[in-house]
C-alpha cells in the first residue's frame, strides 16, 4: 500500500519538476527580460509563454524531458531505505506513460530504445546519508543539448584560478547559442577528475542569486557572471546582455599535483523540484 | 522585417530573407535529427515515402502521444542543430531542401550550402516545447517509428504561423552565429 503511494509522489515530483519552473528561475528569467531589447527579447518572451503554457496544461515545457536523475539525502532510519532506488525507478517508468515523458533512454552501443527512460545505472541517484527518519528527494532531469557542452579539464595547479576562469570562459563562450542560453553555469574545482565533474552539477542544484558561503569562491562566481555576460552570445545565442543567469562553484580539497575543473552547463530549464518522504509513508513536493 | 510565409517557401522568398528578419510559416513541415538525416542520406530519392522539398525541415525530437490510435504532439521545440552540420550540405542538396528551422546554428560548412543551394535557417526559441506543440494543428504521419524511436522518427506535422523564427543564417551567406 505505502509502496503505490510513493510510486505516485515520485510521480508527482517528476511531474513538477518537467511542467513548472522554480520561483528563482522564473524571476531570474523575467529580470532578464527587462534588461533585454530586440531579438534578445522575443526569445525570453517565448521562454516566460512556454513557461505558462506548460505550468498551465501540465505538459513538459521541453520536448527533451532529459536523463532522470535524483539527488537523495536519505534518513538511516526510514523504512524504505532498502526499496528506495526500486521505487523511484517504478516510479520513473509510471512517469514516462502518464506525464508522459519522451524516452530517452537508448542503448549505448546500438541507440535501442529502452521505452521507459530506465536502462544500465539510469535513473541516476546520487546517495547521501542523514540521520533521522526522512528521506529528502531531489528531481534534476537533464536535457541533453546542454550536457553535451560538459567539459572536464586537468589543469597544472601553477595555471592558478586564472587558468580555471580562462577555462570556463572559453567553454562557455564556445558552446555559443548551443546549451540554449540564458544557462546556469556548474563548476566543480578540485577533488579528482569524477569529483570535480559530480560537484559541478551538484552546484546546479542551489537556487539562482545564491553565493559560495567562502567570499574567495563567491568573488569567482560574480566575476564568471560578468565576463560571460559581457560575451555577447545572449539568449539563444542570437546576440544580448544574458548570457547566463548565475554561475555556481563548489570546491573540495585536492591532490597537490591536480586541478581538475568540472564544468557542467544547464540550459534555461533548469528544472528541479523535491519531495520530503516522512517514516509513516506520507509525503509533501516542494 | 517580419512576414508570414507559405511553405514550400519559393526562390523570391528565401531571396528576400535577411538576418534578423522574424517570420511566422504555415505549411507542413518534417522532423529529422541525426539517425534521421543518416537514414535519408543511405537511400535512394524516390524511395523516401514523402516529398522533403515540398516541406521545411525542422530539427526536433518531439515528445508525441497516442490517444486512441492518432498522435498527438506534447511538447515539440528545436534540437541542437550542430549536430548535424557533419551531413547537412549533401542532405540540402540532395532534397532540394529550402527551410531548415532549429536552434542554436550551425556552422560553415551549412552556410556555404545555403548561399550555394539558396536556403534559409531559421532559429526557434530552445526549449519552448509546450508553446510550440500549440502551433501544431494536425500530425499528418510517422515514418520510420518501429526503427528510430519516437525522438529519432520523422514527424509529419501541418504548423500554422509557427514562430516567431529568426532569420538566423540567410541565402546571402551571412549567420548572426559567425560574428
Amino acid at each position: 500500500m505505502d509502496q503505490t503511494k510513493i510510486i505516485t509522489g515520485i510521480v508527482k515530483l517528476i511531474r513538477k519538476a518537467e511542467t513548472e519552473l522554480p520561483e528563482d528561475v522564473i524571476k531570474a528569467l523575467k529580470k532578464a527580460y527587462l534588461i533585454e531589447e530586440g531579438l534578445a527579447k522575443t526569445q525570453i518572451a517565448t521562454i516566460l509563454d512556454n513557461i505558462t503554457v506548460s505550468r498551465e496544461s501540465q505538459r513538459p515545457m521541453c520536448q527533451d524531458t532529459g536523463i532522470q536523475s535524483f539527488y537523495v539525502s536519505l534518513g538511516v532510519d526510514s523504512p524504505y531505505r532498502a526499496e528506495l532506488k526500486q521505487l523511484i525507478t517504478s516510479g520513473v517508468k509510471v512517469a514516462t506513460k502518464e506525464i508522459p515523458l519522451r524516452p530517452n533512454t537508448v542503448d549505448p552501443l546500438t541507440g535501442v530504445n529502452h521505452q521507459d527512460n530506465t536502462g544500465h545505472y539510469i535513473p541516476h541517484i546520487t546517495w547521501d546519508l542523514v540521520s533521522g527518519d526522512k528521506v529528502w528527494i531531489t528531481a534534476l532531469p537533464k536535457g541533453g543539448g546542454s550536457e553535451n557542452m560538459s567539459r572536464l579539464e586537468m589543469l597544472k595547479p601553477g595555471e592558478g584560478i586564472n587558468g580555471v576562469k580562462n577555462f570556463i570562459v572559453n567553454a562557455v563562450t564556445n558552446a555559443g547559442g548551443q546549451p540554449c542560453p540564458p544557462t546556469i553555469v556548474g563548476v566543480g574545482i578540485g577533488g579528482g577528475a569524477d569529483l570535480a565533474v559530480k560537484l559541478a552539477k551538484k552546484a546546479l542544484l542551489r537556487p539562482i542569486g545564491s553565493q559560495h558561503p567562502n567570499p574567495s569562491v563567491a568573488i569567482i562566481e560574480e566575476e564568471l557572471i560578468s565576463q560571460l555576460n559581457a560575451s555577447g552570445i545572449g539568449p539563444m545565442g542570437l546576440g544580448g546582455k544574458t548570457t547566463v543567469l548565475d554561475v555556481n562553484i563548489e570546491v573540495a580539497h585536492r591532490h597537490p599535483a591536480s586541478l581538475p575543473v568540472g564544468l557542467v552547463i544547464q540550459c534555461w530549464a533548469n528544472r528541479r523540484a523535491s519531495l520530503l518522504l516522512h517514516a509513516d509513508g506520507t509525503y509533501e513536493v516542494q | 522585417m517580419e512576414y508570414h510565409l507559405t511553405i514550400p517557401l519559393q526562390k523570391d522568398d528565401v531571396f528576400k530573407l535577411h538576418i534578423r528578419d522574424v517570420v511566422y510559416m504555415t505549411g507542413t513541415i518534417f522532423t529529422a535529427r541525426d539517425e534521421a538525416h543518416q537514414l535519408m542520406l543511405d537511400l535512394a530519392v524516390d524511395s523516401v515515402p514523402f516529398n522533403p522539398a515540398e516541406m521545411a525541415l525542422f530539427h526536433c525530437g518531439p515528445l508525441m502521444k497516442s490517444v486512441k490510435g492518432n498522435w498527438h504532439v506534447v511538447s515539440a521545440g528545436p534540437t541542437t542543430s550542430s549536430r548535424m552540420e557533419l551531413f547537412e550540405d549533401r542532405f540540402i542538396a540532395k532534397y532540394s531542401i529550402t527551410t531548415i528551422i532549429g536552434k542554436g546554428g550551425m556552422g560553415n560548412r551549412t552556410r556555404q550550402a545555403l548561399l550555394k543551394y539558396g536556403a534559409v535557417y531559421a532559429a526557434l526559441t530552445g526549449g519552448a516545447g509546450a508553446l510550440v506543440a500549440d502551433m501544431v494543428d494536425e500530425v499528418l504521419d510517422v515514418f520510420w517509428f518501429e526503427r528510430l524511436g519516437m525522438p529519432e522518427a520523422v514527424w509529419l506535422l501541418k504548423v500554422e504561423d509557427f514562430g516567431p523564427l529568426i532569420i538566423a543564417m540567410d541565402a546571402h551567406g551571412d549567420s548572426l552565429y559567425s560574428r
